[in-house]
């Protein structure tokens, strides 16, 4: 086997796995309860799945144009992607758009609660 | 992200920058070094060259954007030990592909979903750059997203994934100040590193709020 063939290999394996995870955040967009538990299906598996992704591209071009390229694109996704997850976690709990009855803890609802109060002052 | 919204009195942003002398011009500008030079090469990496122009017009706009949006000038601690960053990422690289796949069998799985929470954590460091990036790991890591922030009190409340019990928030609790942790051992200053290591001893109680914020907050 030629050592192309062997990147080749590795590249397809990892377009598997990036296709896998994305398979399951749509899965888990469906079958998760609530808006907030349905965020960490939509956002989560797509880092490493993107990861996963890129890392076919980039074993498949085998050229630093790409990489560069890549990179940014990697970067920028794992420095956007928490900034909007926060800020649908945090619109979702304060619409009341998750279901208490699958909470265990909620350290959150009392300081919500407090400050809802101080406000309306 | 971690401020969105959220604006205390007497923050430092609230203040109107003074009149600047030249020597704090000079500090400022050494403050915001690593912004520009960080900007000037995505700028060269987006136009994918190498060249004087895409240099000077990159320190151009690197000077626009941080002179029209302005931001409170990130405070560095000034440390920097690669070894423990180079610990931290691979740790948190072995927790990306641990909780990827545990949330991808979880949507997949027959059980599907149990219980979650929304876990507050009291972090030991005052400082924004520390919370920030802790922040941004907690919530790349697949299971917790941080829903909330009290950068007054530096607490951060997060929602996880499958915390059904006692035990799971506590360990929760604790994954996080190991997070914070090899983040302050990587950058964090002196002080920080000392207050973590200290923290580190003190056992499952760790991370819990001592007192509830008291400060308003907008809803």
């Amino acid at each position: 086997m030629m050592p192309d063939d062997v990147l080749d290999l590795l590249a397809a394996v990892l377009l598997l796995l990036g296709a896998f995870l994305s398979m399951a955040a749509g899965v888990g967009l469906v079958r998760f309860p609530d808006a907030l538990s349905r965020l960490h299906a939509a956002t989560k598996p797509q880092i490493l799945g993107l990861i996963f992704i890129l890392a076919a591209i980039a074993l498949s071009s085998r050229s630093w144009s790409t990489l560069l390229v890549l990179a940014p694109i990697l970067v920028f996704q794992m420095l956007t992607s928490p900034i909007s997850a926060h800020m649908v976690a945090r619109a979702g709990y304060r619409t009341g758009n998750f279901r208490s009855d699958l909470m265990h803890v909620d350290d959150l609802e009392e300081v919500v609660e407090r400050a809802t109060r101080e406000s309306a002052d | 992200m971690t401020n969105t919204g959220t604006v205390y009195p007497g923050a430092p942003e609230a203040v109107p920058p003074a009149p600047a002398t030249r020597k704090e011009l000079r500090w400022r500008l050494w403050v915001q070094l690593p912004l520009l030079i960080t900007l000037v090469a995505l700028w060269m990496l987006l136009w994918g060259t190498l060249s004087w122009l895409s240099f000077v017009s990159g320190m151009l706009v690197a000077f626009a954007v941080t002179r029209s949006f302005y931001l409170p000038p990130v405070e560095l601690s000034g440390r920097f030990n690669p070894f423990w960053f180079a610990v931290f990422l691979a740790r948190f690289a072995a927790d990306l592909v641990v909780g990827s796949f545990g949330v991808a069998f979880q949507a997949l799985g027959p059980r599907g979903i149990t219980r979650n929470s929304m876990v507050a954590v009291d972090l030991v460091t005052r400082s924004d750059f520390i919370i920030t990036l802790t922040s941004i790991a907690i919530s790349l890591i697949p299971g917790s997203i941080v829903a909330e922030v009290d950068r007054h009190e530096s607490i951060i409340y997060l929602h996880a994934l499958t915390t059904d019990s006692d035990e799971a928030v506590i360990a929760l609790r604790l994954k996080v100040l190991s997070v914070e942790r090899a983040l302050v051992r990587a950058l964090g200053s002196a002080a920080d590193v000392k207050a973590t290591g200290v923290l580190a001893m003190s056992g499952p109680t760790a991370g819990i709020p001592v007192s509830p914020p008291r400060k308003g907050r907008d809803s």
